[in-house]
Order: C-alpha cells, then sequence, then structure tokens
C-alpha cells in the first residue's frame, strides 16, 4: 500500500499549454473590480444617508400645526412659544433651517430638547450605549444559537434525508421566527420573572438583567437565521464541491465546517443582514417591556411629549445604525464570495 | 376563482398547518364580525368589588383596575384590533399599488426614481418607519393605521415591481401596446389580474405582519389611545399590573399571538401551496428503510478467471445501488462485476441512465446515503472497501484513489483559493505542515503543466479557465500517489481542443507511473482512443467486456454495435444522417423481466423477453450478456456461453 506522497512523477510533454485566457489581463484590472464595488457600495450610503438626514429634518415640519405649541401644551405663554419657535430657527425660511441643520449635524450638534432643554447630543450619549450593548449581544446570541442549530439542522435533513426532521423544524422556525419579540417579552418576564422569580426583568443594573431582554430579542431572529442557513446547507451539502471534498476523504468536521458552513453562511449573509437591521429596530418594544435606560424607551417617551429635537436625533441614530449595518453585510458578503464583486453587474 | 385555483386551496387546506391556520384566522374574523354584541356589555361593566382580582370562575383572566372583566375585553378588542390591522393592510396594499405601478405608467425616468426611492425606504425596518410616521401623523389610532401601513408600502411596492417586470415582458402585452392600448387600460385589464394571486397571498401574510406591529405600537402607547381599547392597549395596561394580575397581560399576548400567527402561518401555507413545493407540515412519506431496499440477489456473473491476482488494483464483484422508493427499491446498477489491473485503462459506455456514473460513484465509496451499495467484493489494492469509514481506510482511499468529476466549473470549492484545496489532502492524510502541503499542492499543479504555479496556487477557481481547472482537478489527485483514477466524464464540459489536452494529460500520467484509469464516458470516441478495454453499460448492468480495438469490428452485443454505429467516424459519409439506436433508454424503476435490451433489439426472441441473459465469457474471450451474441447479426443459432449461471 503506498499512501505517503510519493515521488512526483513528472509528466511528458505532451501536454500542450493552454493559453493563459484571462489569467494576466484579471492581474492587470486586478484593482478595478474593487474600486468599482467600493465606489458604487458608498454612492448608495451617501445616497441613503441624505435621505435619511432630510427625512428626519422634514419630520417636524411635516407635522401638522406648530410643534412648538404642541410640545408645549396649550397653556404655555404665547411668549415663550414664541422664544422657542425663534430658538429652534423655526420661523426661518424652509432651505435656510435645513442648511443650518445639516451644518449642525456635521459638527455633531443634534440641537436642544424643546422640554428639557439639555443638548440632544448629551442624552444620545447617555442612553446610546446601553442600546448598544443590548443588540450587539442579542445579535451575538442570535448568531450563537442559529449557526450550530442550522448546521446540525441542515447535516440531517441533507438530500434524502430527516423528511420529519424537516418538517417539524420548518413549521417550529416559521413559529418561533413569527412571535414578536415583544410578546416573548413579555412570556418570558412573566415566567422567569414573576413566577419563578429567576431573573430581574427591568433595568440592566446586574448581568442577569441582560440575560431576558436579550433572550426576547434574539429567538425570533435566530430561527429565522437557523431556517435560511438550513436550506443553504442542505443545497451546498450537494453542490459539486462537497462531492469533491468527499472525495478527498476529509473527517466530517472539515466537510460541514470547512467547506459547507462558510459557503452556506455566505449566501445567508444578504438575507440576515434584513435581519439585523430589524433587530436593531427591534430593540425599541423590548427596551420598553424591560425599562431599559437605552435609547427606545426615550424614544417613546419623546414622541409622546412631543419633543421633536430628541425624536429626530434618536431616528437618526436607529437610521445610521441600520444603513451602517447593510453597508458593513455587503462589504463582508464581497470579502468572503471572491466573485461577488464581479458577480455584481 | 378558476377551478385551478380553487383545487390549489383546497391543497392547502389539507396540509395540517393550512388547515390549523384557515380555521383560526377564520374564528377571529367571526369574533371581530359578530362578536362583540353578546358581551360588549359586560365588557365595559365596572365591578367595584373586584379591582384587580386574578383570575377566577367569575373572571377567567381577572379584572383590571376598574374591576372589569379582562376576558371578556379581550374578546371586545378582537373587533378593533382586527379592524385597524385591515385598515392598515389595505392602506399599504394601495400605497404600494399605487408606488409599483408608477415605473409601469411614469415612464423610464421617473419610474427610475421611484424605483429608487422605494430601494432606499426597504433598507429601513418596518418598525422605524412606523416609528417616523407615527410622529408625523401623530399619536392615535388613526395616526398608527396611516403609519402602520405606510411602512408597509415600500415592501408591497417591490413586489409589484417585480411581479409587474416578469409579466409586462410576455408577448401579449407587447401585442396590447402595438395595438395602441394605453398604459393605464394594459396595467387594469392584463397586468394586475395577471399578477393578482401572489399579491393576495402578500396582502394575507402582510395583515399578519400588521396586527403584530399595531399591538406594538399600542403597547408603547403610540396607538389606540384610553377609552378605546385594543389587544396592545390591553397588553400596555396588563403589563403595569403584572405583579398583581399576570392575566391581565397575558390573556391579550395570547390573543395578539394567535390571530398574527394564524395570519401569518395561513400566508405562509398558501404561498407553499402555491409555490407547488409544500414540504411544510406534510406528513413525511413513510419512506422504506434502507434495510428493506436490498432487493432480490442477483445472478452472481461469472468468475474472473483468476481470484485476485497481485496487479489487481480494483475488485468488484456483482456491485448493487438501490435507491429507496415509494414503490419499491430501484436499483440503477444490477450486478456489475469487473477488475482493473496496474497501469491499465478501462473505460464505461452506455446511454445516459445506464448507471455508469453511480457505478463510478460506488466503487469510489460517494454514492449519498441515501443509496445503498452491496457488493460481494469491493476491494481496492487488496482492502475491503465494504466495511465501515475507518481512519485507515480514508486515508487508503483519499491518498489512492483519484477522482475526476464532470463539470470543473463546479467541482471546486469557489471561496478557496486553488493551493488550499489540494493542500487538504496532504495536510489530513500524510500529516503535512501548511506550508509543506501549499508547496506540494504548487509541485503538483506543475506536475499538470500548469504554468507559474506557485501564483496560480494562490489563486481561486473562478480565475482558472476551464480546462485549466480540469488539470488542477487531476493534480488534486496526484497530491497522494493514486493507483487508479476514476474520471467520470472529464472532458464533457470542456471545449473540444482542451478535451485533447486533458485526455492526454490522463495517459501521460498513466503511462508514467502505471496509473490505473477507470473512464466514464457516453463518447465511444474518446474512450476507444484512451482505453484499453471497454465495459459497455444498459439498463445497470454490463453487456459486454471487450478490448477496445474489437469495438469497431468484433463487437457481440446487439446494443455495442448499435452504440459504434452511432459514432461518427472519419470515413462515415457527412451528407448521410447518424445513424440513431431507435426505442428509449429502460426507466431504472421499471426493468423488464427478460433482457433489458429486448424492447430495442432486432435479433430479441421469445427466450431474450422471458429470461435475463448472464454476463458469460464467449469463446472470442469478451464477456457478453445476450442469447444471441454473435460477430454478424446473421446465423440462425446463438453460441451459448461456456459458463452460464441461470438467470433469476
Ligand atoms: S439477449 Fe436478446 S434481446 Fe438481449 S441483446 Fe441479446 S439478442 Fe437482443
Amino acid at each position: 500500500m503506498t499512501a505517503g506522497p510519493a515521488p512526483a512523477p513528472e509528466i511528458g510533454a505532451a501536454v500542450e499549454q493552454a493559453p493563459a485566457t484571462g489569467a494576466s489581463p484579471f492581474r492587470r484590472l486586478a484593482g478595478h473590480p474593487w474600486s468599482r464595488f467600493a465606489l458604487r457600495r458608498a454612492g448608495r450610503l451617501l445616497v441613503s444617508l441624505w435621505v435619511l438626514v432630510t427625512a428626519s429634518f422634514l419630520m417636524i415640519h411635516l407635522v401638522p400645526g406648530d410643534p412648538v405649541r404642541a410640545a408645549l401644551g396649550p397653556t404655555a405663554p404665547a411668549a415663550l412659544v414664541a422664544e422657542r419657535r425663534a430658538a429652534l430657527g423655526l420661523d426661518d425660511p424652509l432651505y435656510t433651517q435645513y442648511l443650518a441643520y445639516l451644518k449642525d449635524l456635521l459638527g455633531g450638534d443634534l440641537g436642544t430638547s424643546i422640554l428639557t432643554r439639555l443638548p440632544v447630543s448629551d442624552v444620545v450619549g447617555q442612553r446610546l450605549p446601553a442600546t448598544l450593548a443590548l443588540a450587539t449581544l442579542a445579535f451575538l446570541a442570535a448568531v450563537a444559537i442559529a449557526v450550530p442549530v442550522g448546521v446540525v439542522i441542515g447535516v440531517l435533513t441533507r438530500r434524502g434525508h430527516g423528511r420529519r426532521t424537516e418538517a417539524a423544524f420548518s413549521s417550529g422556525s416559521i413559529v418561533l421566527g413569527t412571535i414578536p419579540d415583544f410578546l416573548l417579552g413579555v412570556g418570558l418576564v412573566y415566567l422567569l420573572g414573576v413566577t419563578l422569580q429567576w431573573l430581574p426583568v427591568a433595568g440592566n443594573a446586574t448581568p442577569a438583567g441582560y440575560v431576558l431582554p436579550v433572550l426576547s430579542l434574539a429567538v425570533g431572529p435566530a430561527a429565522i437565521l437557523a431556517r435560511i442557513l438550513r436550506v443553504e446547507m442542505v443545497a451546498v451539502l450537494d453542490a459539486d464541491y462537497l462531492r469533491t471534498a468527499r472525495a478527498k476523504r476529509l473527517p466530517a468536521r472539515s466537510l460541514y465546517l470547512g467547506h459547507a458552513l462558510p459557503n452556506a453562511a455566505t449566501a445567508s449573509l444578504t438575507l440576515s443582514g434584513l435581519i439585523l437591521g430589524s433587530m436593531v429596530a427591534g430593540t425599541v418594544l423590548v427596551e420598553n417591556v424591560f425599562a431599559w435606560p437605552g435609547l427606545g424607551t426615550t424614544i417613546v417617551r419623546s414622541i409622546l411629549s412631543k419633543d421633536y429635537p430628541l425624536v429626530q436625533a434618536i431616528v437618526l441614530v436607529y437610521g445610521l445604525g441600520v444603513l451602517l449595518i447593510n453597508t458593513a453585510v455587503d462589504v463582508a458578503l464581497a470579502l468572503l464570495d471572491p466573485r461577488s464583486t464581479i458577480r455584481e453587474d | 376563482m378558476n377551478r385551478r385555483t380553487a383545487h390549489r386551496w383546497l391543497r392547502v387546506l389539507r396540509t395540517p398547518m393550512g388547515r390549523t391556520a384557515a380555521a383560526l384566522v377564520l374564528v377571529v374574523l367571526v369574533l371581530a364580525v359578530v362578536g362583540p354584541a353578546p358581551w360588549n356589555a359586560r365588557a365595559d361593566a365596572v365591578d367595584t368589588a373586584n379591582i384587580l382580582a386574578g383570575p377566577s370562575a367569575q373572571h377567567w383572566a381577572g379584572t383590571d383596575n376598574l374591576g372589569r372583566d379582562i376576558a371578556f375585553r379581550v374578546l371586545e378588542a378582537t373587533r378593533l384590533s382586527v379592524g385597524l390591522a385591515l385598515a392598515a393592510t389595505a392602506i399599504g396594499v394601495v400605497a404600494g399599488l399605487l408606488l409599483g405601478t408608477a415605473p409601469w405608467l411614469l415612464g423610464r425616468r421617473l419610474g427610475r426614481l421611484v424605483t429608487g426611492a422605494v430601494q432606499i425606504a426597504i433598507a429601513f425596518p418596518g418598525l422605524l418607519l412606523a416609528l417616523f410616521f407615527a410622529v408625523v401623523f401623530g399619536v392615535g389610532a388613526t395616526g398608527a393605521a396611516l403609519a402602520i401601513g405606510l411602512a408597509g408600502a415600500p415592501t408591497f411596492a417591490r413586489l409589484v415591481q417585480t411581479l409587474l417586470a416578469g409579466v409586462a415582458a410576455r408577448d401579449f402585452v407587447a401585442a396590447a401596446r402595438i395595438a395602441g392600448v394605453g398604459r393605464l387600460r394594459i396595467l387594469v385589464r392584463h397586468l394586475l389580474p395577471n399578477i393578482a394571486e401572489p399579491l393576495v397571498v402578500n396582502a394575507t401574510i402582510g395583515a399578519g405582519g400588521a396586527l403584530l406591529a399595531f399591538a406594538g405600537l399600542s403597547f408603547l402607547g403610540l396607538g389606540v389611545q384610553a377609552p378605546s381599547y385594543d389587544w396592545g392597549r390591553l397588553l400596555y395596561d396588563g403589563i403595569g399590573v403584572l405583579y398583581v394580575n399576570p392575566a391581565a397581560a397575558i390573556a391579550p399576548a395570547l390573543a395578539v399571538l394567535v390571530a398574527g400567527l394564524a395570519l401569518n402561518l395561513l400566508g405562509e401555507s398558501v404561498a407553499k401551496g402555491f409555490g407547488m413545493d409544500a414540504l411544510v407540515g406534510l406528513p413525511a412519506s413513510a419512506s422504506p428503510s434502507p434495510a428493506a431496499a436490498a432487493g432480490p440477489a442477483q445472478p452472481a456473473a461469472e468468475r474472473p478467471a483468476d481470484d485476485a491476482p497481485d496487479d489487481v488494483v480494483l475488485d468488484v464483484r456483482d456491485l448493487t445501488v438501490s435507491f429507496p422508493a415509494a414503490a419499491g427499491p430501484i436499483r440503477p446498477v444490477r450486478g456489475v462485476t469487473f477488475s482493473i489491473r496496474r497501469g491499465e485503462a478501462v473505460g464505461v459506455v452506455g446511454e445516459s441512465g445506464s448507471g455508469k456514473s453511480l457505478t463510478a460513484l460506488a466503487v469510489s465509496r460517494l454514492v449519498d446515503a441515501a443509496g445503498r451499495v452491496d457488493a460481494d467484493r469491493l476491494h481496492l489494492l487488496g482492502t475491503d472497501l465494504r466495511e465501515g469509514d475507518s481512519a485507515a481506510q480514508r486515508r487508503l482511499l483519499g491518498s489512492s484513489l483519484a477522482m475526476v468529476f464532470q463539470d470543473p466549473a463546479s467541482s471546486f470549492n469557489p471561496t478557496q483559493r486553488i493551493g488550499r484545496q489540494l493542500a487538504e489532502t496532504s495536510r489530513h492524510h500524510h500529516g503535512l505542515g501548511r506550508r509543506a502541503a501549499f508547496a506540494r499542492a504548487v509541485d503538483r499543479l506543475r506536475a499538470v503543466r500548469i504554468t507559474d504555479p506557485d501564483r496560480r496556487a494562490r489563486q481561486y477557481p473562478h480565475e482558472f479557465s476551464g480546462g485549466m481547472r480540469q488539470r488542477a482537478m487531476i493534480g488534486m489527485g496526484l497530491m497522494g500517489s493514486p493507483a487508479l483514477i476514476v474520471a467520470d466524464e472529464p472532458t464533457t464540459a470542456l471545449d473540444v481542443t482542451v478535451q485533447r489536452q486533458v485526455l492526454d494529460l490522463l495517459t501521460a500520467i498513466r503511462t508514467s507511473d502505471a496509473v490505473a484509469l477507470l473512464l466514464i464516458s457516453h463518447d465511444v470516441a474518446v474512450v476507444s482512443e484512451v482505453c484499453d478495454r471497454v465495459l459497455v453499460m444498459y439498463a445497470g448492468r454490463i453487456v459486454e467486456d471487450l478490448p477496445t480495438d474489437r469495438l469497431t469490428t468484433g463487437a457481440l452485443h446487439p446494443y455495442t454495435r448499435a452504440l459504434t454505429a452511432a459514432v461518427p467516424r472519419m470515413d462515415s459519409p457527412l451528407d448521410r444522417p447518424l445513424p440513431v439506436i431507435p426505442g428509449r433508454p429502460v426507466d431504472p424503476a421499471d426493468v423488464p423481466p427478460g433482457c433489458a435490451y429486448a424492447a430495442r433489439c432486432p435479433l430479441a426472441s421469445q427466450r431474450c423477453r422471458d429470461e435475463d441473459p448472464p454476463l458469460a465469457r464467449h469463446p472470442s474471450g469478451h464477456r457478453v450478456a445476450c442469447w444471441h451474441a454473435r460477430p454478424e447479426p446473421a446465423h440462425a443459432e446463438a453460441v451459448r456461453p461456456a459458463s452460464v449461471v441461470e438467470a433469476s
């Protein structure tokens, strides 16, 4: 039996060299597709940003009636209303206000709260970390749940296997994925907080306080992600290159984790971007279930009290988060799949 | 509703998930329409003696802070909750239709603007859009309905755009436009009716989403305001008294959940049912266990002359591959026996569906686990491959057996560099380090005549040309020290000029290192050029085993003769149509009892139809499975094979 690497058999010169089609021209243009991709993606980000900023600027002007009067209430003296209007620049022509808004924004000035007169940027800076922590942990939890589940179920239900498992998993993941995070939160609070009294149900004072909010936010996206990942795994496991990998007689671990998972994950990435985006928005509801001291509770309070500058700023922050996530997903996709920059038009 | 649509709805209702969801939706709708009357008095009845009571026989879900019955309030809230969700959905559908059809109605330039705007809006999650609109329209039921409706519009708009683009490309639209029919009229008359079905399905899912979103907004205090109440508002009130009466929060939460899930799942089931691949919720068909798939034993074919001579690389006896199916196991490979010696090149030819590729996969132990491989003997270099999947066996197969597949474009992992994919073999089976394995990969790429292998090894598969990929695939097999190369249609996907290079490379490797080759091909010309010996397969069996040089002149089996006649030769007249084999190949699920070729065979007799001829050695030295085997199709009596094992 000859199992070790033997001296290389040198093959006779019978084989003619193939014309190196696409080889050297590709090298010459190596930078080209990447820079085109970067330009295109940056352009899209900029346009989206502009739309976001403009929408948040227009928000206060789209509100019917006088926003300042609405915020301060009908009993506020007219002089005070006029003073606040002037402070907000609401009496200037629209384009002047727009330019001023853009200028302040670039300088990091998000305006002043109508009610508390505190700089909005201070409020946001104080509240953002709690929301960021919640969203990040929930994202990590969702991935930590979805990847192993999706891979294992994918392997179990690869072509011609586990019909029953597949049906059970599909139904289960659809149901779990449809349960909205805030209802799950209420259920968890009732079960683990009130009935069993295992975990705190409000605030983020202790690490244990993170468990329920993170779970409420993570379970639905995890179910959807796992479902997508399973479908992609099944497709990848049926691919020709997986047969090649099996022909190399690699152990199951390298087959599934080395060859199948990266491809399945890449294919799942586009959709996970959408899920991530909705997770960011989902923090608003979950924060309100758990009295979380983040942006989500703040935006609801300021919408109810009509503190428009604060609302504008928080909408801006959330929107920015979503745009950055989308961009990050696209960049990751381009990096992970070497063909994507070329494949895209 | 036409009959086809009705039929499909029926099919949706037949799945457990579809049925449950539809029943729940019906209950919710009935509650919303006729429900309120009997209990709206009780829902608002104040009972000051029973404030914030827990669940009891009198109040199933307890009471709120005015002593009102929660259970009745939840039932009462059905109407407002469902009504508002439907209103929001309607707003979303209308806005989505306007935005989605705008590109069609407004022409290219304005249309592109609308498409771009939808594209950007869609990037933001619905809840964020809903919050934005809630600010603009103000807090309250109307504002929330508008907000949720408009927030759902971009998704719906994009769906409309996509569907429209599909339909608008069809002929009847072009015809209508040439006839001078206006765009609006075409839209209403021709386009919308054609896309109505998926729109309705998506609107159903959308209604589920709207219901959940509305509950969310009301729960935040931004939706329905007191004294009105919907489920979300009840939840908002209930969560405040969660420690006193948890049922006050749980009851409305359950109501939201059931109604939202029912609408969503109904939509999903309908989408699945209409999309033809309803796997969810379908009862798994009782698939026969692999053990049941074994099937009756095949007639043991003629034994090879000597038992196992030293230079036999691959020894296969009575190999059968079967797959479980509803009507009993299907056996695409039925009792195949052959062996290959060191350095020998054996071709396997046959039409598609003859089982030749599956034979190659079976001897390489690559048949998917759903298939079952049985054999009396399956030895590679003297090692029995039928035993389980041991590390030693993997190592033997990984180093001594090289595989070359048909499509080099899809046979490499697109996300890994070529060098790494080659190096993997040495890292796993020969314990080489990363660098040493990579160096060997570069060396092997050079051995298969790839120029600048150092650079090439760092490239991805898509940067290789088709021929280069196939050579790299051969190089991958050379990472070990192969005794056998199994090549399954290695040149079929390649250009004619590149085919030659790959065949020459295979021949060069074979002669320089006495590597055996099993070449699977539908192309008799390729096989006769490269191989010493040919196995002709038909309907899962070897029907003839003969030296290549006898292929055109000395074939004994009628099928082999038909096959070689179907191959264009240099001397075949170009203006005459190529001969084709009349009739169709045998369906592996339905193999006739006698000779499988009988239906197409010009020599078929009654015996052929009754008894399957065994593969037996003919006096000329071939092995052939035919009752009437002979060189010329003229003589009357068939030559009985020397040793015949009775067919089952
Ligand atoms: S056994 Fe009969 S039917 Fe089959 S190939 Fe021979 S002659 Fe034809």
